[in-house]
């Protein structure tokens, strides 16, 4: 049982399952038909040691064809790595757009049933999360965020950064095959 | 308008009737003013609903559930998660915006608290005919908000108290549908959230012209004087008088025992939040502290000898602190009266000796002239006693306690802005205070780091004296709150305003829960007054604001004007003075465009919405009064950019600007109707980063009604901004060009591949309106 890492961030009865394996993050990437990962700021600027977030996310973005939508100036970083995403809007943007059911990032094939969420603060990620949850039935999202986000379908337990860089490593490795 | 006729006869005998004492009070005596009354003179809440509809259709909510549950009553708690409805039969989406009417009824409640408490001081100190005056013969229009949603034409002080009561109903009947049983559809509550903010504004308009008008504050003055901001401006050598809160008249009454004793040079007094902004305004001389969230640093310091609390935004727990440094605490407004005897009646020496004795922690007394002599007394009393007692650990208590850290993380989990407190205790813990430092400027001061240690160790204290010296160092100068925009500064900007050509009018407001350092306020701030937009400020943004030092090291209200004009930075005051800052965009569509202001809501508020770019910038928002004036905001068609603690308040209103249908507005000349595009994008969202929250801000300015040549200026700073920021051109250029004329002269090259590309077509420029009944159409 993951607590979440804000601690009076109390949910209520849903609650994300915790992500164990880090292995079975892959597996729900290539069952998703349309898949979409939302990156804030803060993926450029925790640092991993030799990596930040932002560079598992273009690994992970690339090796399995997920459409990547940047908040805030998080495009900046993106392009610095030679990466484009596919879109860039507010995180505010994003959420209101996934409760949409004929909206997709690319404007064809229905509505994503899939979101991975990396980078947004803590609890602007919460409280978005919580929106999704009651509003979008069918989109499972995952938090790949150091710490535990209750609101989402599946989450990290609050992690140490080295335990988070292993995570992403195995997760950015096994979508390329590796 | 408004006042009743009492007749009052001590005798009166005739053929018919012998009466002794008779009192006859005729209902209301209505004085016409010049103007002809709209069509919506004090609206109830259904009033506006239609116009209210409009903006929501555009602007739909996105919610934010704080969790899945209501437990507003007995039946519950009901889990309202995907889809399911609660005991009483309400969704999410409604319970959601029932919350945000409630939090906007508890906001506009507390201005309106606040206006009638001062109204009614006011009244018995100067009388039902004491004239109404914001800014001499500069100001005509002295009531914008009274006038567009009362009717009413304030002259005297009397005047206000129809639409204070007019206030208080509709806040009732708002509240009252917040109950389990009442509204049931998420956009009507919204309707009401809309309701409640525009009475909001009004109530605040009530309170600063009353004041402004009989406590000698500056009136509509671009040049008011310039006070002294920061916690190392305080005179530490002088007994320290601290008032915090929003409610002035408890700390009038210690300015003027000061002035009728000969004592303000023995006294230093001095302030915390928007009671400190008034006191400045009534006597330059005092001085601000700081922000809300600077009370835990400013007290534990030991400084106050004696603090003085009135209403709002104080802390819960001021009593307790308080006594820590010994400084008795003096409540005066009964609505926080902190559980002390109420010793009104009895004599200030028997309540200054019991102070001075400490034989009591503090005294509740609400008589303003009682408050201001027993806190004289005690502080000159008990500053030799004190000698400035305070409770901050020198270097060598912070490292001893440090080391007995266990790194469990308690204290990060609870700082709400995830403060690396563990690393800084590492480093403290190895004699390097250096990190500890450096959380000074991105803490809120709200010190739920101490509530949770297991090793009771107090990390906002050990931060604070780790900060001695960035403490010392805190001195500025802030422009004291000028109130009302002088109706000839409406005249000069109002056509480069509407046209474009002033690029917007940013107002940074709000509380200081930022999301980092105070200093992204400053920052914001001096770039946009850079590029000429008008900046208005108030409450703890104003503070923030002049806490800012630029590239030179001189503050920003010595850098920028105080005129109401292109690149002037415009303090207008406390909280309630925020009423003149929608006042002013009021007063644009009165003075400049000369629609009809009196109880013509409607109109004036498309006008706004279509025309004037304003932009609300609340970078700290934290309280229900931030919600609530934002909300007014919003009836009057201005978006609202809060910081991403704002995403708390649970809702947003966000613009598709995908959706082309969204935004297309009439053309008032011919009833024709024609794409605008997204202008404004969104009524009220949340920037995850500063950087966000600056390239919003020129995009949320433009309107439909830009010129060319305005729109040029407009999109020349949002290009500029979005490249510098973002790395790259914007991708939604087309949607604010409508023709080749609208393109920044420098870009052209660049943005004529853009348009290329995305296959824009020449669009047209309307005169717009949301309104059908405001189009005017040509007689044959």
């Amino acid at each position: 049982m993951a607590e979440p890492w804000q601690k009076a961030e109390i949910p209520g009865p849903k609650k994300a399952l915790v992500i164990k394996n880090p292995e079975v993050v892959p597996a729900m990437i290539k069952k998703a038909k349309r898949p979409i990962f939302i990156v804030g700021h803060e993926a450029a600027e925790v640092d991993l040691g030799d990596k930040k977030p932002i560079d598992h996310v273009i690994r992970i973005a690339r090796a399995a064809k997920i459409p990547v939508v940047a908040t805030a100036q998080t495009v900046a970083e993106f392009l610095k790595r030679d990466f484009q995403p596919d879109a860039w809007m507010s995180a505010m943007d994003i959420g209101t757009r996934l409760t949409d059911p004929e909206w997709s990032v690319s404007g064809e094939g229905g509505p994503h049933d899939l979101a991975l969420l990396l980078g947004i603060p803590y609890y602007m990620e919460w409280v978005i999360e919580s929106g999704l949850k009651s509003f979008v039935p069918n989109l499972r999202t995952i938090s790949l965020n150091r710490f535990y986000q209750p609101h989402c379908s599946w989450s990290f337990p609050n992690l140490s950064l080295k335990d988070w860089h292993k995570n992403l490593e195995i997760i950015a490795q096994k979508v390329e095959g590796k | 308008m408004g006042s009743k006729a009492r007749i009052k006869l001590d005798e009166l005998e005739t053929d018919l009737v012998r009466a002794k004492g008779l009192e006859l009070t005729i209902g209301k005596i209505i004085e016409e003013w010049e103007e002809e009354a709209g069509p919506t003179p004090m609206p109830e809440m259904e009033a506006l609903r239609e116009w209210d509809l409009k903006l929501l259709n555009k602007y739909k909510p996105f919610y934010l559930p704080f969790c899945d549950l209501c437990c507003l009553c007995t039946m519950g708690k009901c889990d309202l998660s995907q889809g399911k409805r609660g005991a009483c039969g309400l969704d999410m989406a409604a319970q959601q915006s029932r919350i945000v009417l409630l939090a906007c009824c508890i906001g506009a409640a507390t201005h309106c608290g606040h206006a009638r408490h001062l109204f009614d001081h006011l009244m018995e100190k100067y009388g039902r005919n004491y004239p109404i005056n914001v800014g001499e013969e500069n100001v005509e229009v002295e009531a914008p908000h009274l006038r567009l949603v009362t009717g009413i034409k304030p002259r005297r002080l009397g005047d206000l108290e129809d639409a204070l009561d007019y206030c208080e109903t509709e806040i009732v009947h708002l509240l009252s549908a917040t109950h389990t049983g009442q509204e049931g559809n998420n956009l009507d509550f919204e309707s009401k959230v809309f309701h409640a903010g525009m009475i909001d504004h009004v109530a605040m308009e009530i309170a600063d012209i009353a004041q402004i008008s009989t406590y000698g504050f500056p009136k509509a003055d671009p040049e008011a004087p310039l006070a002294e901001i920061g916690m190392g401006s305080i005179d530490a050598s002088k007994p320290v008088i601290l008032v915090i809160g929003h409610n002035v008249p408890p700390a009038i009454g210690i300015m003027d025992y000061l002035k009728e004793r000969g004592l303000e040079g023995n006294i230093e007094l001095c302030g915390l939040c928007c009671s400190a902004h008034d006191i400045t305004r009534h006597h330059s001389r005092a001085k601000i502290v700081g922000p809300l969230s600077w009370q835990l640093r400013f007290v534990r310091n030991g400084i106050p000898d004696v603090i003085v609390t009135d209403e709002q935004c104080i802390r819960a727990d001021i009593l307790i602190e308080a006594q820590k440094v010994k400084a008795p605490l003096i409540a005066t407004n009964p609505k926080n009266s902190q559980g002390l005897s109420n010793r009104t009646l009895d004599s200030a020496d028997e309540i200054v000796r019991d102070l001075v004795e400490g034989k009591s922690p503090g005294a509740f007394i609400v008589d303003p002239e009682k408050v201001g002599e027993v806190a004289v007394r005690v502080a000159m009393e008990v500053a030799p006693k004190r000698n400035k007692f305070k409770v901050i650990p020198v270097k060598k208590e912070i490292i001893n306690a440090a080391k007995r850290c266990t790194k469990c993380d308690q204290c990060r989990r609870a700082c709400p802005n995830d403060l690396p407190i563990p690393e800084a205790m590492e480093a403290a813990a190895k004699g390097d205070l250096q990190k500890f430092a450096d959380l000074y400027d991105s803490c809120i001061g709200c010190g739920r780091c101490e509530g949770v240690c297991p090793k009771d160790l107090l990390p906002h204290t050990m931060m604070i004296g780790a900060s001695r010296s960035k403490i010392k160092e805190e001195k500025s100068k802030i422009r004291v709150g000028r109130g009302a925009i002088q109706d000839i500064e409406i005249r000069r900007v109002g056509s480069p305003i509407v046209l474009g050509e002033i690029p917007g009018i940013v107002a940074f407001v709000g509380c200081s829960n930022y999301p980092g350092s105070w200093k992204d306020v400053g920052s914001m701030v001096d770039e946009f007054a850079k590029r000429r937009y008008i900046i208005t400020a108030s409450g703890c943004s104003a503070m923030s604001i002049a806490n800012y030092k630029n590239e030179e090291g001189v503050g920003l209200y010595e850098t920028y004007s105080g005129v109401f004009d292109a690149g002037g930075l415009v303090n207008v005051g406390s909280c309630v003075a925020n009423a003149h800052i929608t006042g002013a965009a009021i007063k644009i569509a009165s003075i400049f465009a000369k629609r009809k202001l009196r109880a013509n809501y409607e109109e004036i508020a498309d006008y706004i919405h279509n025309r004037v770019g304003a932009v609300g910038v609340a970078w700290g928002a934290m309280s229900q009064k931030a919600a609530s004036i934002a909300s007014g905001c919003w009836r009057l068609g201005i978006p609202v950019i809060v910081g991403p603690h704002g995403s708390k308040y649970r809702r947003m209103l966000l613009g598709r600007k995908d959706r082309e249908e969204d935004w297309y507005v009439l053309d008032a000349r011919s009833g024709k109707r024609v794409y605008a595009g997204p202008t404004p994008e969104h009524l009220f969202c949340t920037a995850e980063t500063k950087e966000e929250a600056m390239v919003m801000i020129p995009k949320l300015c433009m309107r439909p009604n830009d010129t060319t040549k305005g729109r040029a200026i407009k999109l020349n700073h949002y290009i500029d901004l979005h490249r510098r920021l973002y790395g790259i051109l914007p991708d939604d250029i087309h949607l604010f060009v409508r023709s080749v004329a609208d393109i920044p002269i420098t870009m052209k090259d660049e943005v004529m591949a853009v348009l290329k590309e995305k296959g824009w077509k020449e669009g047209e420029i309307p005169d717009p309106t949301l309104v059908p009944r405001l189009i005017r159409v040509k007689k044959e």
